[in-house]
């Protein structure tokens, strides 16, 4: 599947693979398009060729927007080729899902990324492509785990980074990003202060690749890996509902899309006899950023701004370009996309930490807080198999974990351990 | 009748013979995106639809502010204020 172009999507316009992110005739978004995959209609050899490749977004090439194709070898371990995005874990959560009374839930840790969040996948893809276009600096507007990724990239591969970020961003993002060596601007203003600025540098100043604006339809695509990932992990399936963040939209629609190719290359079997098919989409947001959840209810196909109050800051895009493509999604395949409240979100990040062990920033409590009240409120069929998506890790937010838990303090005499520890411990059932 | 600054972005400055920053008169957003279409009749079909709305893509911010959080094209504008055009970052699916 070679990319050949660039194609408007809204008027279909072409423009050559270089970097550019909006059709200049109507504005409207550029995307990848691609050849026919070389071996289409040979699904054995094309698994094959996916099982023989790098255990990381790389084994995916063929479906990811580069010339040479993959930067590194099966194997091959160098750090000239970039951090070693995607391969992380699919983990059956049986604890979570008798927890909400359904019978198959899966976790997919993206976590477990270089940077500890999915951004790991965008960047990758979108840094590859600027090498290739001969850029000499990356750069990004983020609200935190992009611009980790991003700085992180930019150390491997060697190439300099400036991060945008919001002034008000949770310390430790700030943190696990200068430790890289990145340039760190704070815009005074929120994310969507931090975008329109970055949009108006990257029209001024055309020798930086900044991986969501200008790289935007590379980056982009990095997405489509957690679909694949998730089909292969499968046991080349695709289960019958995703529940994922929305910020932007993109990762959403992106994961629809890598489902969708992969349908279409008659990649993906399906499960008891049906036909396979795109997984039913439920999109997750905070109340307080819901621009894509409020018009989604309200049969809207366009997303009215917000001001963004929520402390799932790194889904606190009140602008969601891509709001109008996730709603046209979770329609079509008979999805939803909801919001949940900052309580719900933290009780979300404990629920998923109590019962699978993994600690998952608020962005991953946004998901999980959607998944209990979709099951909850019986809108899931408890026979599904649903896989929730966990973009990030929670050591990046844990001020939202403080004061959730108790702690005992006793002196070092075991009477006290008795008296204040034993005697007060309840033994789970 | 106000004088309002438009940034133009890079994107449609062929539409302007390279002018990246314009004086418009109008009393509201929608009256001097109409002035800037008359004097540069290309920007048109490029911003707005065949119904005249601007299209679904398009961002216009007044002094920093995007229009949707005041009245849209009708928001009033004043003398010296900045009107900046600029696309919506998407491109998912």
């Amino acid at each position: 599947m070679a990319a050949t172009s660039l194609i408007c999507r809204e008027c279909a316009s072409t423009y050559p693979l270089e970097a550019q992110f909006v059709c200049t005739k109507c504005f409207g978004p550029l995307e990848v398009a691609y050849a026919p995959h070389p071996s289409a209609g040979d699904r054995d050899a094309i698994r094959r060729r996916i099982q023989a490749g790098p255990r990381s977004i790389w084994r995916y090439a063929d479906f990811l927007p580069l010339e040479a194709g993959s930067p590194v070898g099966a194997g091959d371990f160098s750090s000239d080729g970039g951090l070693p995005a995607g391969g992380t874990p699919l983990v059956k959560a049986d604890r979570l899902a008798r927890r909400l009374g359904l019978r198959e839930v899966w976790v997919k840790n993206d976590a477990a990324n270089p940077t500890h969040s999915f951004k790991d996948r965008v960047v990758a893809v979108a840094a590859a492509r600027a090498k290739e276009l001969g850029f000499s600096t990356l750069a990004c507007a983020s609200t935190g785990n992009l611009a980790g990724a991003v700085a992180a990239a930019g150390a491997a591969l060697g190439l300099p980074t400036y991060v945008f970020i919001p002034a008000d961003l949770e310390e430790q993002k700030i943190l696990s990003t200068g430790v890289y060596g990145a340039n760190i601007v704070t815009v005074r203003g929120n994310y969507d202060d931090v975008n329109r600025l970055c949009t108006e540098i990257a029209g001024e100043r055309e020798d930086w690749a900044f991986v969501n604006v200008n790289m935007r339809p590379y980056y982009a695509e990095g997405s489509k890996t957690l679909a694949y990932e998730i089909a292969e992990q499968l046991g080349w399936t695709a289960p019958d509902r995703i529940v994922a963040p929305i910020a932007s939209g993109s990762l959403f629609t992106k994961i629809g899309k890598g489902f969708q190719e992969w349908i279409d290359l008659d990649l993906i079997d399906g499960v008891g006899g049906a036909a396979p098919k795109v997984p039913v989409m439920s999109g997750a947001q905070a109340l307080g950023c819901n621009p894509v959840a409020a018009a989604f209810e309200a049969g809207q196909d366009v997303c009215r701004p917000v001001k963004p109050d929520t402390i799932a800051k790194s889904l606190a895009i009140g602008n969601p370009a891509d709001g109008p493509y996730a709603i046209e999604l979770a329609r079509k395949t008979g999805g939803t996309i909801t919001d949940v409240t900052d309580d719900e979100i933290k009780d979300g990040i404990r629920l998923l930490a109590e019962t699978t062990g993994i600690f998952t920033e608020t962005a991953g409590g946004v998901t999980t807080a959607t998944l209990r009240k979709l099951a909850e409120s019986g809108r899931i069929d408890p026979q599904e198999r649903v896989v929730l998506v966990i973009t990030g890790e929670g050591l990046k937010t844990l001020d939202v974990v403080r004061g959730t838990f108790e702690v005992t303090e006793i002196d070092p005499r075991f009477e006290q351990f008795e008296n204040d520890v034993e005697s007060r411990t309840e033994v789970p059932v | 009748m106000a004088t309002v600054t438009v940034k133009i972005p890079t994107q449609l400055r062929d539409a302007t013979g390279g002018e990246g920053s314009l004086q418009i008169d109008g009393d509201t957003v929608g009256g001097a995106l109409e002035a800037l279409f008359t004097a540069h009749p290309e920007l048109r079909s490029r911003l707005a639809d065949d119904d005249g709305n601007l299209r679904r893509f398009v961002n216009v911010y007044l002094d920093g502010e995007d229009i949707r959080f005041g009245d849209g094209v009708g928001t009033p504008v004043a003398d010296r204020q900045e009107l900046q055009i600029l696309p919506a970052v998407a491109g998912g699916r």
